[in-house]
């Protein structure tokens, strides 16, 4: 429900979208999509990259056992037909789907699944799907090299696999990217498959130009009827957004990622005003503070920073109005967003009166590490530096690559950082990222602690009634807010153009660019036939 | 002339292990490691295998001479990220770059060298001016500024080429990535050109081969162009090896599936040997183009002896 209401509220995505429903799919024609974060995709094995890039063509190729479900906003089964759930909530029997084949003529069994879970906890390697896998009892043992197989994953026979959990979760949330897919045994474990990937996808792989484009076509046994739609699909790596934009107007793409300044053009442009759409993804940008540094250790001087920038100001003027003001850690896209929580308001009087009661009155210097980027590194930084002098807190700026960022935040060594940090879709698991039994390399970069919010998280993962742990997770996310162990800063929109003729997007609020392709279709307007 | 080839690759070995020595020097002290960029993992046990796998336990010295071994075999290692071996995805991406690199050069040689030519025959005149004006602004113009002119004037609103992509690698889609690199050389072709001709043309020598009467078209012929060939062929073969560097940003502008967008995404991903071997490709390429460039030498002018 929550996305569908984000979804009107981004208006002119549902208005693409309905239309879309409205008509009859059209089978036939290509699909033109493009690449936009760099210059190239790392790889062809999907379980060796995490690179939102790379994912772009594997929902294409490849499946997991879950799907996301954009309308629905959660993840649900895709290479299983049910799940039963025993054990106190921790044992998953899943029946697998008996029609589902890989690109090679081969049907899926059990025995694929339990294969490619055990190659992602190939310790040696560092999958980064471990993370998700990391779940199932016995995993973490494959990974230390201590076991040759996950124990908590049993065939029961060739399409029921059960698997038991460490924790009481939702396995959809760990099971549903692309960096758990899964593979074919027998081929996965060949040279020749990183050259020729083989998936059980709609769409199977014909050709890769590194730094150019992927193709793929048709998969007539995929196993949903009728789909997919599109005979081929081309997506171009296209990492330059001026590039983008004349291709795009051009008509030679048919989707095109928008940054703030493209953002700005496109929506007062008749002609490409209606090629938006926008949903706020998961993602929240923020300021972390660094306890260690004695200052931030007061959250009277956490709540101060909050109070002290004037954050829609930044929105607005330098973001472009590109996103949406974060107001606590959980994204407007989360089932536990709290409507009505309103964001700390600009009051640098109140940031200077929190500043004296903590004994700052004469404020205090702290080094800023960031990157370059132009949504939440240097420019931004820039802007709130002259709002927190006016408060007597001086920035010094450590530039830092965003490759050494992610260490950076990893390692503790800053006293404030600006990042952009997943905070979905789970919002358990994004608000666990706070818990005090969370290591800071994991996800709790700025050390967070406190036990009342320890107890909110804790009870909320033991919740068997959703409305339940629904309102606990607000609970948790509220406290975070008044604890400020960071400056909100906001959640991102991501805007994407796509052409006229392209029906059946979807507003993915875990990454846009992750379309289902086999809802896609073109109408006989594309250029591309 | 052998010996001379003998000679002179045998000079390429202390410069390639340079390369390599400094670029492993180098990715040894940048902050970022693959390690921690790849897994989120928080276990250091995890780390310590995926090292010991990648072989990064081993000190510097160890790492290098493994790697030297390696190469003396022809094995460029296999990538940290993509798990290929580094030789496959360098020879995905030559040949691109060897079309790209070689049209552009083709581009500028042919329209930079006679406008240059044409510009020192009646310095101070109009062609000279507006020659002068074209190198001028070719060499001022930011590559990614002028693709996206291009990319809006012939594709935009003359639908006429292709904006992006690489398509089957025919002409059309050439023609925009080619021109965009090859416009800096040319208008440096067209100034050297024009200036190597002006000073032949007042040499001793060519005084005297106009007062034995020679025609002035002989002259130019035999004399001025061939002088100034040699000139011209210095800065061809200092432009090939700038043409790799500069690549970079037009095969990231056009889409293009070069070495030189394979080096950028390496850098940014730590990936070490993908990194080491496009370097290191870039490298050879440009010692190889200056080996053949001291051998044309001799062709066009016989009195340079190989000794």
């Amino acid at each position: 429900m929550m996305f569908r209401m984000i979804a009107i509220v981004a208006g002119l995505g549902l208005a693409l979208a309905g239309s879309a429903e409205a008509q009859t799919p059209r089978k036939g024609g290509t699909i033109r999509m493009t690449a936009p974060y760099g210059s190239s995709f790392t790889s062809l094995d999907i379980h060796t990259t995490q690179r939102a890039q790379d994912e772009i063509y594997a929902k294409a190729l490849h499946r997991s056992l879950y799907i996301w479900n954009s309308a629905e906003g959660k993840p649900v089964l895709e290479l299983a037909k049910e799940d039963v759930v025993s054990g106190g909530g921790l044992v998953h029997t899943f029946k697998l789907r008996d029609d589902a084949y890989f690109h090679n003529g081969r049907q899926m069994t059990a025995d694929d699944v339990i294969w490619s879970y055990n190659r992602i906890m190939d310790g040696t390697k560092a999958y980064p799907g471990a993370r998700f896998v990391r779940v199932i009892e016995g995993a973490a043992a494959v990974e230390k090299g201590q076991a040759k197989d996950i124990s908590g994953l049993k065939k029961i026979d060739d399409f029921t696999i059960e698997m038991k959990l460490t924790e009481k979760v939702d396995p959809g949330f760990y099971f549903f990217t692309a960096l758990t897919s899964i593979y074919p045994a027998d081929e996965g474990a060949k040279e020749s498959f990183i050259q020729k990937p083989i998936g059980l996808g709609p769409f199977k792989f014909v050709e890769h130009v590194p730094g150019s484009r992927i193709v793929l076509e048709r998969w007539d046994r995929f196993y949903k009827p009728g789909k997919p739609y599109a005979d081929k699909i081309v997506v171009a790596v296209m990492g330059e957004a001026a590039a983008r934009d004349v291709a795009f107007r051009n008509k030679e793409i048919d989707t095109s990622v928008l940054g703030p300044a493209q953002y700005v053009a496109y929506q007062s442009d008749a002609a490409l005003k209606g090629t938006i759409v926008e949903v706020a993804e998961v993602f929240t940008r923020y300021m972390g503070m660094n306890p260690t540094f004695k200052p931030f250790a007061d959250k009277r001087v956490r709540q101060a920073i909050n109070y002290a920038i004037d954050t829609d100001l930044i929105i607005n003027k330098l973001v472009k109005g590109k996103a949406y003001r974060a107001t606590s850690w959980l994204p407007l896209t989360a089932p536990a967003y709290d409507k009505a929580m309103k964001p700390y308001p600009y009051d640098p009087a109140k940031a200077k009166q929190l500043l004296t009661e903590a004994g700052y009155a004469s404020g205090f210097e702290f080094e800023w590490t960031t990157s370059q980027n132009e949504s939440w590194g240097l420019p931004i930084v820039s802007a709130v530096i002259p709002m927190l002098d006016k408060v007597g807190i001086k920035a010094k700026v450590k530039q830092v690559e965003t490759a050494v960022l992610a260490e950076v935040v990893r390692s503790g060594d800053y006293q404030a950082f600006i990042y952009s940090q997943a905070s979905g879709p789970d919002p358990l698991a994004a608000l666990k990222c706070f818990h005090s039994s969370t290591p800071q390399p994991a996800c709790n970069y700025t050390t967070f602690k406190n036990a009342e919010f320890d107890k909110i998280v804790d009870e909320a993962g033991q919740a068997d009634d959703p409305a339940k742990r629904i309102q606990l997770l607000q609970k948790a996310n509220a406290l975070l807010y008044e604890e400020a162990p960071v400056w909100f800063f906001n959640y991102n929109k991501a805007v994407m153009a796509v052409q006229p003729w392209l029906k059946g997007i979807q507003l993915n609020a875990t990454e846009l660019t992750h379309q289902n392709v086999e809802d896609l279709w073109v109408d006989e307007t594309s250029p591309a036939k | 002339m052998l010996s001379f080839l003998f000679r002179r690759l045998l000079q390429t070995i202390p410069t390639v292990l340079a390369v390599v020595l400094l670029v492993f020097v180098l990715f040894s002290v940048v902050p970022g490691s693959i390690v921690t960029s790849m897994s989120d993992d928080s276990d250091p046990q995890v780390e310590l295998r995926m090292k010991k796998q990648l072989g990064l336990d081993q000190p510097v010295y160890v790492r290098f001479g493994t790697y030297i071994a390696q190469l003396a075999t022809g094995d460029f290692g296999t990538s940290f990220r993509t798990r290929e071996p580094v030789t496959v995805m360098i020879a995905k991406r030559a040949w691109p770059t060897l079309q790209l690199i070689f049209a552009a050069m083709a581009f500028a040689i042919v329209v930079g060298v006679p406008l240059g030519f044409i510009a020192a025959l009646r310095p101070g005149g109009i062609v000279d001016t507006i020659a002068m004006v074209v190198a001028v602004s070719g060499l001022s113009i930011a590559k990614f500024w002028l693709g996206l002119v291009l990319m809006y004037l012939f594709a935009l609103k003359l639908g006429w080429l292709p904006s992006f992509g690489y398509g089957d690698g025919g002409l059309k889609y050439l023609l925009l990535p080619a021109a965009t690199l090859g416009v800096s050389p040319m208008a440096l072709f067209a100034r050297t050109t024009r200036a190597a001709v002006l000073e032949i043309m007042t040499a001793d020598f060519v005084r005297t081969a106009r007062s034995k009467g020679m025609s002035e078209t002989r002259v130019v012929k035999w004399h001025v162009m061939r002088n100034a060939l040699v000139i011209i062929l210095t800065t061809v073969g200092l432009q090939f090896g700038g043409l790799m560097g500069q690549a970079v940003v037009v095969e990231k502008l056009f889409s293009w599936p070069g070495i030189g967008s394979l080096l950028v995404d390496s850098v940014l991903q730590r990936d070490i040997p993908a990194v080491q071997g496009s370097i290191l490709v870039v490298v050879l390429a440009f010692l190889a183009i200056n080996l053949l460039i001291d051998v044309l030498y001799g062709v066009i002018d016989p009195r340079i002896r190989y000794a």
